[in-house]
């Protein structure tokens, strides 16, 4: 049947109390519904038609200072909302959740999520990083937002369901406490004066006042400060107003207080929260010559030290008028690639970190051409075959192309049967690659697993060219 | 035949009901047929047998499976789990048991469900309009399954304080801060057309993308184009794609736009940039031709060897002393012709400490035919040896035996005639003394009637 606005109060007799009414409390309430759509068509004018000229020129402004602070926030890498606790605003009756998984609103072009409004307040700054384009010496257009700004802006996309809530950053002005101060106000404001409860990811400035990371935590839902770059050197060289103390002091005041607030959570239920999604850093590579093994070997300390949820690798892009000190060459989006891959075989899988770095190559750089737990498993020959129907689940996790819910559908199915080949091959995605690794009932690689042109025949075959390489 | 009813798509406790009353008939799912339709009819609500269905005890994960596939669009959905919950009665499947047909048929469209709700609550966009001084946020969204009522509770946990619509082609729900309505379906014009911060969104979804990479392949993946028309934002995309890509042919341009080379030194500079094929991976440098910008008499081989690819010069190895030694049997001064290569990387095996000569593809012929073609055009001689088959094969364009055309003119594709002979390393290989000295003889007879043809290698002065 299709939808017709004559018919309004035919479909107001059908309109009845949903299902799921229960999420309000008051269900059996039979009163008649309040909301009248019939209205909704008869104003059904845009708004845009009927603002004035001041309305219009300050929004144009808003989207003129949005481009740029949006551009050069894009350098950033993450774009999470997940991790954090679960909120709604069903009972407040404010606006915003959390929802545990975080959402993907929208994909750009260069196969990045969208989640989060990511932007910075202001693109001017005191430093001079190098690798960043919007260093002091670099000629980029300058914008700034006020914290009302960024409020009216998030409250808007969230309102739309563009976003899961904001990721908002910032170049230093006046001073690193006058910075945090602006966006903590941007926090609070979202918070206390428009009950939002959506998520908040915050960059932190590690020389501002404790105070202001205490009450940035208090906002957010997580905190982030950046390493900058894998090696002690190529910070020194390419970032020489930041140290690594200081970066490494503040992530390890904020592991304190994320722990603290965890515990008193854990006590009283009305404790405060302190950034409940817990902190990530990024740093990026290939701007200075640290190589994968570096790059490895830095993110396991920084887990292991300051229980991060995260590490991001940005793949050094050539920024607009750079600096003579970059390399002129970016390092291939696949470095990148891998370096998630490593990141995720010392999280999920098991690995060790000295067990990746073996998987790289004698000049300390993960393959390119194939993935690193497939790499590993090339020099490991011996390992092989496993038996899916006996091997435990650790060791399951190290047969290249078998993900961990792959490995806990296998280790639940065989409690039923014994698992033939075509029987992995319906919990997995593509069996051609894990034959060789594994035997199964009815299934033995052989000769398979030490072929010489193994590599060869389970590699990719296809080779895309690398853009602006 | 039993027919169950079921109240709408996605009718779980309607369903479950009907499983309660055909367990305890013993009903096979053979004989059901299941039917969505206005009413439910309850069959088993029988006046006689006053028995209320006991409810089924199920395996632990069944609830949560069945719930994800009743919402699924396929109508076998509701015969497949009663299928599967005999079989789990029967003992005759487990629900831990991943690696079974059916279970296996089951999770893959539960998690096709999943991922549909996960879209909703992406891709739903609201537009906002005034409605007595209060907003309202109205989306038009078309599911693949049957999710909504499922998915409403979501939207009414983060926008419990906005009063918002969302409909489809199948329902409608509203909220009005207060209760959740369930309303028929709609029509795609029933929804706003715009809202003034839908620019905004554009232009954050514009800056936010990085040129530098481009992987819309990702992007498809996780945003099917399906989607795409409720989304203002994908209204950019292809312009994007486009600017992105014209970035990357304006700095292709930038790094060849030097000026079209107009004399041999500069063509050869060109040349060494070459990428066209991947022979330049391995080789030490390009060997290009050698000799005057204009010349009568040009000579082409095949690729360079092992010493040419060391020195950056054709016909300087072993194969270059016979050639050099007969051009002057024949009378010709080496430094007067034009001397190069079909192809202008060394193509080798590596064997050893032994990079062993390979003879170059179609492919890589082709590819640097580009380079003959100019050296062509500028020497501009007046008859072109060519030394061996792939030198023919460039010059005419197809395949030439040698044997049988050795002596012959043919013509290039640029017209110019083509006289075909050995290629000087073809005496390297002879091993009977006597076979080789003939055709040496035979070759240099070739060379003099080149400069035969032409009369005289010296070129007329302007």
């Amino acid at each position: 049947m299709s939808f017709s606005w004559s018919e309004y109060g035919k479909w107001q007799m059908r309109c009845k109390p949903h299902v799921s009414a229960k999420v309000h409390g008051n269900s059996g309430l039979t009163s008649p519904p309040t909301f009248k759509l019939k209205t909704i068509f008869l104003s059904r004018i845009d708004t845009a038609s009927s603002r004035t000229y001041t309305e219009h020129m300050s929004q144009l402004q808003i989207s003129e200072k949005l481009a740029i602070l949006a551009d050069a926030a894009k350098y950033d890498a993450s774009c999470a909302s997940s991790g954090t606790s679960k909120r709604s605003s069903s009972k407040s009756g404010g606006i915003g959740s959390t929802e545990g998984m975080g959402i993907c609103h929208a994909y750009a072009p260069d196969g990045r999520c969208i989640s989060l409004l990511k932007i910075l307040l202001t693109n001017s700054c005191i430093f001079d990083c190098h690798y960043c384009i919007n260093r002091k010496s670099s000629n980029v257009r300058r914008a700034r937002f006020t914290p009302k700004e960024v409020v009216d802006l998030t409250l808007n996309f969230y309102k739309r369901n563009y976003i899961e809530g904001l990721f908002l950053s910032s170049g230093i002005i006046k001073s690193s406490n006058y910075t945090m101060e602006q966006i903590v106000e941007v926090a609070r404001s979202l918070r206390e004066d428009h009950d939002f409860r959506g998520y908040i990811h915050l960059k932190t400035i590690p020389d501002a006042d404790p105070e202001l990371l205490e009450a940035a935590g208090r906002h957010a839902d997580r905190l982030s400060i950046n390493v900058e770059l894998p090696t002690r050197a190529g910070l020194q060289k390419l970032a020489p107003e930041k140290s690594e103390e200081r970066i490494e002091g503040a992530m390890g005041g904020l592991k304190e207080s994320i722990l603290d607030g965890r515990d008193a959570k854990k006590k009283y239920r009305s404790a405060p929260n302190f950034a409940p999604a817990g902190q990530s850093t990024q740093m990026i590579v290939g701007a200075d010559s640290a190589t994968d093994s570096d790059i490895v070997r830095r993110a396991n300390g920084l887990y292991d030290r300051f229980g991060l949820r995260r590490v991001y690798y940005s793949a050094f892009s050539p920024i607009p008028d750079a600096s003579a000190v970059l390399p002129v060459q970016r390092p291939p989006l696949m470095r990148e690639h891998r370096l998630y891959q490593s990141d995720w075989l010392l999280r999920f899988y098991g690995f060790a970190p000295q067990e990746v770095v073996d998987a790289a190559d004698a000049d300390g750089m993960l393959p390119l051409d194939i993935d690193p737990k497939l790499a590993w498993a090339l020099k490991h020959r011996a390992h092989f075959p496993l038996d899916v129907n006996s091997a435990p689940k650790a060791m399951l996790w190290r047969v290249p192309g078998l993900g961990t819910k792959a490995v806990d559908a296998i280790v639940k199915a065989r409690r039923w049967r014994r698992l033939r080949l075509e029987d992995v091959g319906r919990l997995t995605v593509s069996i051609a690659k894990i034959r060789p690794f594994i035997t199964a009932e009815g299934w033995s690689p052989g000769a398979l697993t030490d072929m010489e042109h193994l590599r060869a025949s389970v590699a990719p075959k296809v080779h895309q060219l690398e853009l602006f390489a | 035949m039993i027919t169950a009813r079921l109240g709408h798509e996605d009718d779980f406790d309607g369903w479950r009901e009907q499983c309660r009353g055909l367990l305890r008939l013993g009903a096979r799912p053979a004989d059901i047929v299941w039917q969505v339709g206005e009413q439910r009819t309850d069959l088993f609500a029988n006046p006689e047998s006053n028995i209320e269905a006991a409810p089924i005890g199920v395996p632990k994960g069944f609830a949560e499976l069945s719930r994800s596939v009743i919402c699924h669009s396929d109508p076998e959905r509701f015969g497949l789990l009663y299928q599967l919950l005999i079989d789990l009665k029967a003992r005759k499947r487990h629900m831990g048991d991943r690696a079974d047909p059916l279970l296996r048929k089951l999770d893959v469209m539960a998690k096709t469900v999943r991922r549909d709700i996960h879209k909703m609550r992406a891709f739903v966009r609201f537009r906002r309009i005034e409605q007595d001084g209060d907003e309202h946020f109205v989306a038009w969204f078309e599911p693949e399954h049957h999710i909504v009522r499922t998915n409403a509770s979501f939207f009414v946990r983060r926008f419990a304080g906005m009063r918002w619509s969302i409909l489809t082609p199948k329902l409608s729900i509203h909220w009005d801060k207060d209760r959740l309505l369930e309303g028929p379906a709609a029509q795609k014009e029933d929804a706003p057309t715009e809202d003034a911060i839908e620019e905004q969104w554009k232009t954050y979804y514009g800056s936010i993308f990085n040129p530098a990479r481009l992987k819309v392949k990702a992007m498809l993946k996780e945003m099917p184009k399906k989607y795409w028309h409720n989304m203002p934002e994908t209204a950019l995309v292809s312009e994007l794609i486009q600017s992105a890509r014209n970035r990357e042919l304006a700095m292709i341009e930038k790094e060849t736009a030097a000026p079209v080379a107009d004399t041999l030194n500069s063509l050869h500079a060109e040349a060494a940039r070459c990428r066209r094929c991947p022979l330049f991976g391995p080789a030490t440098q390009i060997v290009f031709g050698e000799g005057p910008e204009r010349a009568r008499l040009m000579f082409v081989g095949e690729q360079p060897g092992d010493q040419e690819d060391m020195q950056g010069q054709p016909f300087v190895g072993p194969a270059g002393q016979i050639f050099n030694a007969a051009l002057r049997e024949a009378g010709i001064d080496r430094a007067q012709v034009y001397v190069t290569n079909a192809v202008k990387h060394f193509k080798f095996k590596q064997e050893g400490k032994r990079r062993i000569h390979d003879r170059p593809n179609v492919g890589e012929i082709n590819h640097c035919r580009w380079w003959l073609k100019r050296e062509i055009e500028m020497v501009q001689p007046d008859l072109i040896v060519a030394l061996g088959a792939t030198a023919a094969r460039s010059l005419t364009g197809h395949n030439v035996a040698v044997t049988p055309n050795r002596g012959h003119i043919l013509e290039s594709i640029e017209g110019v005639p083509v006289l075909v002979t050995i290629h000087p390393s073809y005496l390297l290989r002879l091993p009977d003394a006597e076979a080789a000295a003939r055709e040496r003889q035979n070759f240099v007879a070739d060379l003099s009637q080149a400069l035969d043809r032409i009369g005289t290698i010296q070129t007329a002065t302007a």
